[in-house]
């Protein structure tokens, strides 16, 4: 299956600022692809070259098939929505959507047709005459998703289209957008700081650090396989221990620091390992605490309460083991009957070598 | 209360800066020729006197055509650097930006010196409308770029950005976005530029040709005492003249903040 | 590295754009600059001017006492309409920016601005008017009594200067004042309330040292351009209120003498200029000793 956009070597510079170092990607047709990083790792730069705002320092793009140096903005088969919205203040709901069809060969009544088609696919349906600036902030982002999609683009490029939206309005959205890709069948590419709303949205991502791509999985390896502790840190929680890996002809084992040796089942050990020093990540919901009166089957170890967060739903708990210097998070399901215990408690942690995720020291 | 009292202040600073203007019409109707009280009895014959006065009509006429030219050309060379100003920054803008607003501070005794030493002595030009429309082109490019870039910069670049990505060349996105957005501001620097040329003395009194201007003519009448009815009258016309004006720049202002959806914070400059 | 190229990137269609008004502004401004500074170094023999270099003219400003009078006269009266301008207008931008109703702030800047674009030579003889032996002023304060006979010192002379220029040079002193207080968050001022400071004091450990930028443009946007009027000086100061922009004036339309007008303006500038420079020194200094 040959990619719809393929992007090889890519490189940007602003001045002497290096912004993308050498990007290599492929995005399938009517993929949902999200560009995840902190603010400044050139995600939008990313987004913005693909779009044609910015051109290339290096590097080929090809969207369809078709190198895209030297065609502008206009000419290219992709749509934005930006994280302005960019509304035109001075035209109507109506005249925004259709604004893209001022050359096509359409009909008056054709155009109109296809805004109101768009409009009711956002949910904007009988706002068409509606003066653009009383709108709200969700209703901006409706009129420009029907803005661009009007245009049947290859590609929807999103760029942080949810940051300006509160948390409720933003968590509807969420849905609404996955029900929308997969209604039109477009690819799209979403650009996010956000993690939580990636791993929700995308069918893959790309997790992006000072220009490079760090990682780039569908959600659920991102989340249970991170290939470096800067991915692991950026995705979720994740505590971090030190450790020693031996191998002993097929079988890899561990010795972490504070929790004791344990050997790796095959699907935990990642490519390439070699025996020496390494980090290891736990996240805090593969952890737990043994209740008063609960047994186990698994592994435990000495700990003392050391803070308590409670959340209503969840318990979050900071816990210090012998041998180990920083503390340990541990979630908890609030369930029927469990208490929730103070600082200073004394208790058993619950552990498993299904929990440790192997990285590179 | 902290605020009743500079209130009081700011009212009595009013009376202070409107204290010539109100002058103006009471002695402009006034039937005698010192300008001076007791008042006389109420007459209209100064302002028919304006009616009949050839030379006046003259340099009225001069003043308009410098007037209406130097709003044109100020605001054309203000919509480039303005422009220019809201896009991405060159080597040297924040210099060239200074030197192009640089007539705002500068006396404008220097700026008529110059610029009749270069046209006179260098270049040896006759003096005429069009070299005070060269001049006042200079000294109103600054409030044009002022005014200017209020109405670019509130624009969101990513409006013309959208344009493009909905296939529009970027000059047909700036016919279709960004012109619209900024006509307000384009008119209000015209009646601006303007109003700021129709009023100039300082630097047309050196660049005037043999056909003096208007506020050229009034200097020579205010020598003669007897003229100086005619004078008041003359000048009520021009402060309503001015006020119409500005009121209409405002209103355009305000236009053009409430299309791009800015509230408005501050007037001109 | 990235190529700059003209046209292509952002920045450089941003100073194609910039090149009309730049190049007007060469031709217009930066050239003619340069014109009277070599014309200063000529002189005028009779119909033609004499090209050889000298330093006859500002010779004969130093050793010629009338100019640096006159310099000096100017000099002092910018620098008192600069303070009374100042003065008087900072209460008026603190007012409309922190006393008016947000949506009424505009139309009190429109009335402050209107008087300052109305035809000011009829503005200046007015003041003639107000100020005369037999003006508003006069026949008010007789006529209430408070004076016996019409009061002289507010005509002809330097006075009347400053006042009529102080009045034509309000609004350029306020509106940068206006716009520098309403930059200032609101929320400064109650953590400064909140940490125990007074309201005067607030006003002056926080506010005041947070508007000096406008304070600063207001100063320098009264105080050069003033030394440059000399409709105000002609018919407002008499014998005794003329400046150095009536004799600069008069060198080139009078006299006929280019060249040491020429000098003339060269020097005023230079000294404002100068006096500028060394006002933003020191207060950039005053600023910095304070944090």
């Amino acid at each position: 299956m040959t990619a719809l956009i393929s992007l090889r070597g890519v490189q940007k510079y602003y001045g002497t600022y290096h912004a993308l170092r050498g990007i290599d990607l492929d995005i399938k047709a009517g993929e949902f692809f999200s560009l995840l990083g902190p603010s400044g790792c050139g995600k939008t730069t990313l987004l913005r070259t693909i779009a044609g705002f910015e051109g290339l320092s290096d590097g080929t793009l090809k969207i369809d098939g078709k190198d895209m140096s030297g065609v502008p903005a206009n000419l290219r088969p992709t749509n934005m929505v930006f994280q302005s919205y960019a509304i035109f203040p001075h035209l109507s709901v109506a005249e925004n959507v259709a604004f893209g069809l001022r050359k096509s060969s359409m009909s008056k009544k054709e155009k109109s047709a296809a805004v109101k088609e768009a409009l009711d696919m956002v949910g904007l349906g009988g706002f068409g005459g509606r003066a653009s600036h009383a709108l709200s902030g969700g209703q901006r982002q409706r009129v420009a998703l029907a803005r661009a999609l009007i245009l049947k683009p290859k590609v929807l490029l999103l760029d942080e289209p949810l940051s300006a939206l509160d948390k409720k309005m933003r968590e509807q959205m969420q849905v609404e957008l996955i029900r929308l890709q997969r209604q039109v069948g477009i690819t799209f590419i979403l650009v996010t700081h956000d993690q939580e709303e990636a791993l929700v949205m995308s069918d893959r991502i790309a997790v992006m650090f000072e220009g490079e791509i760090g990682q780039m999985d569908d959600p659920e390896t991102l989340y249970r396989a991170p290939n470096s502790r800067r991915v692991a840190e950026f995705i979720g929680k994740m505590n971090f221990l030190t450790g020693v890996v031996t191998t002993d002809g097929g079988t890899v084992s561990v010795d972490v620091a504070g929790l004791g040796r344990a050997e790796l089942p095959a699907s935990q050990v990642p490519q390439g390992t070699v025996p020496g020093k390494v980090s290891i990540g736990i996240r805090p919901e593969t952890l737990a605490i043994l209740f008063d009166g609960e047994t186990t089957q698994r592994r435990v170890v000495d700990a003392t309460v050391s803070e308590v967060v409670y959340y209503g739903d969840m318990t979050y708990y900071d816990v210090r083991i012998a041998g180990v210097e920083s503390a340990l998070t541990i979630s908890m399901k609030n369930l029927i009957g469990r208490p929730v215990l103070d600082v200073g408690a004394k208790t058993k942690v619950i552990w498993d070598e299904r929990s440790l995720v192997l990285l590179p020291a | 209360m902290k605020g009743s009292g500079l209130k009081i202040y700011a009212i009595a600073y009013l009376l202070f800066l409107y204290a010539p203007i109100l002058l103006l019409p009471i002695f402009a109707f006034n039937d005698g020729t010192i300008i001076a009280f007791p008042l006389q009895g109420f007459t209209t014959k100064w302002f028919g006197e304006l009616w009949t006065n050839k030379a006046l009509h003259d340099a009225v006429g001069n003043s308009l055509f410098i007037a209406m030219m130097t709003a044109i050309f100020a605001t054309l060379l203000g919509v480039c650097a303005a422009r220019a100003g809201a896009m991405a920054s060159f080597p040297g803008k924040k210099g060239i930006t200074g030197f192009i607003m640089l007539p705002l501070v500068l006396p404008e005794i220097i700026v008529a010196v110059s610029l009749l030493i270069v046209l006179r002595q260098v270049l040896d030009m006759q003096l005429s409308n069009w070299t005070i429309i060269m001049a006042h082109v200079l000294i109103c490019t600054p409030f044009s770029i002022a005014i200017l870039n209020g109405a670019f910069q509130n624009i969101d670049p990513a409006l013309e950005e959208a344009a493009l990505d909905l296939g529009e060349t970027r000059w047909s996105a700036f016919r279709l976005v960004i012109l619209p957005l900024v006509v307000p501001g384009i008119i209000s620097s015209m009646l601006i530029s303007f109003t700021i040329s129709l009023d100039e003395f300082i630097i047309a009194f050196f660049l005037t040709g043999s056909n003096p201007t208007m506020p050229v003519y009034i200097w020579g009448l205010l020598r003669f005492p007897a003229s100086l009815p005619v004078v008041m009258a003359l000048g009520t016309l021009l402060v309503t003249l001015s006020i119409v004006l500005l009121a209409t720049a405002e209103y355009f202002r305000r236009r053009g903040l409430a299309r791009a959806g800015i509230k408005d914070s501050g007037g001109f400059l | 590295m990235a190529r700059f190229r003209w046209g292509q990137s952002e920045g450089g269609r941003a100073a194609l754009l910039m090149a009309p008004p730049f190049a007007y502004a060469l031709l217009l401004l930066a050239v003619p600059l340069l014109a009277i500074i070599l014309f200063s170094f000529w002189t005028q023999d009779f119909m033609d001017v004499n090209t050889t270099f000298t330093l006859d003219n500002y010779r004969e400003i130093i050793t010629q006492p009338i100019y640096g009078l006159l310099l000096q006269r100017s000099l002092y009266v910018s620098g008192c309409v600069t303070i009374v301008t100042v003065l008087l207008a900072y209460p008026i931008a603190y007012f409309v920016s922190f006393h008016v109703d947000p949506s009424r702030k505009s139309i009190w800047l429109f009335l402050i601005t209107i008087p300052f674009w109305t035809s000011y030579l009829i503005r200046v003889f007015l003041w003639k008017v107000i100020l005369g032996y037999n003006g508003v002023v006069n026949s008010g304060l007789m006529g209430l009594g408070v004076i016996d006979e019409p009061l002289t010192f507010i005509l002809y002379n330097v006075n009347a200067v400053i006042i009529t220029l102080a009045h034509a040079f309000a609004p350029f002193a306020i509106l940068p004042i206006f716009v520098a207080l309403e930059k200032i968050d609101r929320s400064l001022l109650e953590a400064s309330q909140d940490l125990g400071e007074t309201r005067l004091s607030t006003f002056f450990r926080v506010t005041l040292p947070l508007s000096m930028p406008g304070l600063v443009a207001a100063v320098l946007i009264v105080f050069i351009p003033t030394i440059g009027d000399y409709v105000t000086p002609e018919l407002m100061g008499g014998a005794g209120g003329k400046l150095i922009a009536n004799m600069i004036q008069t060198q080139f339309l009078a006299l006929n003498n280019a060249p040491l007008g020429a000098a003339l303006a060269l020097v005023a500038m230079i000294c404002v200029t100068a006096i500028s420079l060394l006002f933003v020194f020191l207060n950039r200094r005053w600023l910095r000793g304070r944090s």
